[in-house]
């Protein structure tokens, strides 16, 4: 059954094609079914290659196979090759599951888009480039599909594009995550160049050999995949995009700003472990870089008015959690937060579409309110994905998975308690935001009239996740808990190293157990006064002038869409303003300008003057004579 | 005997050459262009004429012949062509008939 | 005897510039044609009296006279009264006089002295010549005639006056 593999990828990338040339010709229920059923198929071989990869581990803990030869050109070989282990499972798992049921729910949600056929498109093509990037055995063919969802990315992003503001956002992500990709692409030729392979298996076995531990060369390479790690996914300095893209339709936000293309970067670095592990400092910054941007995004979170973007900075938090435990050597950790975070975070947006749709397109959550009993079905399973994330204790996947996290911050070898704390504060927040979200949207009265209510496409694609959200975490149980379950990390053991805990932390366990899980409800708890027992006093708060100011900063990022509007992009635009004229062309001009001077200098011997002519063919016939008679 | 030295008879077709030459470059009159021209075959004719003595052979004389029946079809044509031309600008200066330029 | 030659030579260099630097058309054609009979004597020094006869009669005689048709026809300023009055002229006909009596004088010298080294019997006469233009150049000989057809049909076609409206498309 896994010599199927290639067909994962294949079977979007038809679809994609089929839809690309004859879409829009096609009826709109069979434009849905290619769309949906193509991705529908590679999720149900993703299924039969995960029951017998799990029957065949630990014979063989990792498949490769290679497709066809792309280039060899000099030193460097680099075919269409995949390599399936226990990580690249677990990501196709759930970018075949999860877009499934976000292909399913999209077919209801734009089904009176006119561009119905050109999104499933571009939603395959991006299915299609996400697989061939998690299933990539080398970094170059990684780097195509990298490149292959940031284009995706553009086109759903900017898929409404009547709209310049859409266009705007559009370029802005594509603009942002492309200079991270440069950082990558320059780390590519480093890797290249010192080791002299691309293939992951290979140059991770060459590294070790050959680069010491802590020397510059490793650093400097992981912190160059690191750059286009922080771009892909945005974290901090390139975050600003996330907010931005959620100008796309909500499957699209769904899909690939929450479940899918934002992890791309922790894959990366998950893929590359070995690297980063021979650079300490690398991986200390990445730790720091998921900290402190699981902060921030969680301050700007609270302030927000558009439910799409509490989500957006919420999810540009819980990767830095996913960054934060990568940093900390925590590899399982990170992955199975990866996953639990796509189930709910999917949810969420999945449910934030329905109640955008029942408004008719209002998105500001103030306008909100009420929607609990109108429509109940989307209240409880976006209050089971909101529990989720906020990490509610025991009934929710995301307790086990953030909470993972949050105690190896502190128990591992490189953790520390700056680290656990920092965790612990995203933690409250974010526990802080989401019941925002929830009251405001849900409880309270009706601000506005409930217009369109979901079908059952939509309604089945919110359930499944919503049980996924409350059973996937029993796969990972910490040991205080009734001995604990410990399937995931075993499964990923085998393609991760196992995380090394300082022995002397680890019977804080259960003590932080209980802070964790204690600060979720206690966050829940404040927001649930602040908004629905005394509204008038958040109100006040937020108006005041030290309040108001906070508010205001938080809300717009931290600054740094300002920062660097005044930074990059006014010098560049003005630098642009000043080559109007464009002063490298002009010396291509010159060539033409010159070609035309002599054009009108030559034309001027031809004055249609008989005795001219004579005298030139005498004057011709002279030098001609002179020549060969004197030389 | 009467020997001319050919080369001074060559340098004599060589001088009436050249002010032919000269003639069609410089008179503006297209009967004096014509006249320059004939001037110059004249000359001509007189190069070949003189190689046809200083090889003793008929051959210079024949040429000088045939040149000449050119001339005189020539002249009858280029004649008749002053006289077209005539009608149509009204005018002998051959400077305005300069419509084909730049 | 080769003094004659320089004489004839001078004659005739002098007369092509007078002919280049007139401004009367037929002032022009007068002195050409004294340069024309210069160059005939040549020839006949050079020993080719054949080629000297024709340069006068075809040369200076035909082609010349072509000229001085069409000059008459064309040229504005001949045929004012005032210039047929200055035709007449004794100063007129003095440039164009004085070379051609030199010519005159030289040919008379040349014809009087009858010495068995003249030119006409040391150089190659009509009767070589005559073989020689029917024999090997006999093709270059039917060509001309051809060409001399071509340029009478041609100059009949070309100086006709303008065909009256409506007849040419």
């Amino acid at each position: 059954m896994v010599q199927l593999l290639w067909l994962i990828p294949a079977l979007p990338l038809a679809g994609f094609l089929i839809l690309a040339l004859i879409g829009a010709r096609l009826p709109r229920r069979l434009a849905a079914v290619v769309g949906v059923g193509s991705v529908g198929l590679s999720a149900a071989l993703t299924v039969c290659i995960v029951v017998g990869f799990l029957r065949g581990l630990p014979d063989h803990p990792s498949y490769s196979r290679m497709v066809w030869s792309w280039l060899a050109v000099g030193g460097l070989k680099v075919g269409i090759s995949f390599y399936l282990d226990a990580l690249t499972l677990t990501m196709m798992a759930v970018i075949t599951g999860v877009g499934f049921f976000i292909h399913l729910y999209a077919m209801e949600y734009m089904a009176e888009d006119a561009g119905f056929s050109r999104f499933f498109a571009y939603m395959n093509l991006f299915v299609c480039a996400m697989l061939i990037l998690v299933l990539a055995d080398n970094l170059l063919l990684l780097y195509l599909g990298w490149e292959g969802v940031g284009l995706c990315s553009y086109l759903l992003i900017g898929f409404w594009y009547t709209d310049p503001a859409n266009g705007y956002a559009a370029r802005k992500a594509f603009v942002v995550t492309r200079v991270g990709d440069t950082a990558m692409a320059v780390g590519l030729f480093l890797l290249f160049d010192h080791l002299g392979t691309l293939q992951i298996q290979d140059l991770m076995i060459r590294a070790q050999a050959g680069w010491a531990a802590g020397s510059t060369l490793p650093t400097v390479a992981a912190l160059l995949l690191l750059g286009g790690a922080v771009g892909k996914s945005a974290q901090l300095p390139l975050q600003t995009w996330l907010p931005d893209a959620m100008a796309g339709p909500t499957p699209v936000s769904a899909l690939i700003h929450a479940a899918t293309m934002v992890t791309a970067g922790v894959y990366l670095i998950a893929r590359t472990h070995v690297l980063f592990t021979l650079a300490p400092t690398a991986l200390t910054v990445v730790a720091i870089v998921g900290a402190v941007t699981l902060l921030l995004a969680g301050f700007s979170a609270l302030t927000q008015k558009d439910i799409k973007r509490v989500l957006a900075y919420s999810t540009i938090s819980q990767i830095g959690y996913m960054f934060l435990a990568l940093g900390v050597g925590a590899w399982a950790a990170a992955v199975f937060h990866f996953m639990i975070h796509a189930f709910f975070k999917a949810l969420l947006f999945l449910g934030a579409g329905v109640v955008i749709h029942a408004m008719d397109g209002e998105q500001d959550m103030f306008k909100m309110g009420g929607l609990r009993r109108e429509i109940p079905l989307t209240f409880w399973t976006f209050l089971i994905g909101s529990a989720s994330l906020a990490a509610l204790p025991l009934v929710t996947s995301g307790f086990y998975s953030k909470d993972l996290i949050i105690w190896q911050a502190f128990a591992s070898v490189h953790g520390g308690l700056g680290l656990w704390a920092t965790a612990l504060a995203g933690a409250f927040l974010t526990s802080l935001y989401t019941f925002r979200m929830v009251f405001l949207t849900f409880a309270g009265p009706l601000r506005t009239p409930v217009g369109h209510r979901p079908g059952w496409a939509m309604n089945i694609a919110m359930v499944v996740l919503a049980v996924l959200s409350l059973c996937a975490g029993f796969l990972e149980i910490p040991k205080t808990l009734s001995g604990g379950v410990h399937f995931f990390s075993g499964f990923i053991q085998n393609a991760l190293p196992a995380t090394v805990l300082a022995v002397s932390r680890e019977v804080y366990e259960s003590l932080f157990e209980w802070i964790s899980g204690g600060t979720a409800l206690l966050g829940a708890a404040l927001i649930y006064i602040l908004i629905l027992r005394m509204p008038n006093f958040t109100t006040a708060l937020v108006r005041s002038s030290a309040g108001g100011a906070l508010h205001r900063y938080w809300f717009s990022g931290w600054g740094f869409d300002w920062l660097y509007d005044r930074v990059l992009v006014r010098p560049y635009v003005f630098l642009a303003h000043i080559n109007r004229d464009d002063i490298i062309d002009s010396f291509f001009d010159l060539i033409s300008w010159l070609g035309g001077l002599g054009h009108r200098v030559l034309s001027t011997t031809q004055n249609g003057k008989m005795r001219s002519y004579a005298a030139g063919l005498a004057i011709g016939a002279a030098v001609v004579i002179g020549m060969v008679v004197w030389l | 005997m009467i020997t001319i030295p050919t080369a001074h008879a060559l340098l004599l077709a060589g001088v009436l050459f050249l002010l032919g030459l000269m003639g069609v470059m410089v008179r503006r009159n297209i009967i004096f262009i014509l006249l320059s021209l004939e001037i110059m075959l004249n000359a001509s004719g007189l190069a070949f004429v003189a190689a046809g003595f200083h090889w003793g052979r008929p051959d210079g004389q024949i040429m000088f012949l045939f040149i000449l029946a050119m001339a005189a079809a020539e002249v009858s044509v280029g004649l008749a062509l002053v006289l077209q031309l005539y009608h149509r600008i009204h005018t002998l200066d051959a400077d305005q008939a300069s419509r084909m330029r730049g | 005897m080769n003094v004659l030659f320089y004489i004839a030579a001078a004659v005739a260099v002098i007369c092509t510039i007078m002919v280049i630097t007139r401004l009367n058309a037929v002032h022009a054609l007068l002195y050409l044609i004294v340069s024309l009979l210069s160059v005939a004597l040549i020839f006949f020094l050079l020993g080719a009296p054949f080629a000297a006869a024709l340069e006068v009669i075809i040369y200076a005689g035909a082609i010349m006279v072509l000229f001085v048709f069409v000059v008459m026809m064309l040229d504005p300023e001949s045929q004012s009264i005032q210039s047929r009055k200055q035709l007449l002229h004794p100063g007129t006909w003095f440039g164009p006089a004085v070379p051609a009596a030199i010519l005159l004088g030289e040919l008379v010298y040349v014809m009087t002295t009858g010495s068995p080294s003249l030119p006409v019997n040391a150089g190659v006469g009509p009767h070589a010549l005559s073989r020689a233009l029917f024999g090997p150049y006999v093709l270059g000989v039917e060509l001309t005639s051809i060409l001399l057809m071509a340029g009478l049909v041609g100059a009949y076609h070309l100086a006709r006056p303008e065909a009256p409206e409506g007849n040419d498309p």
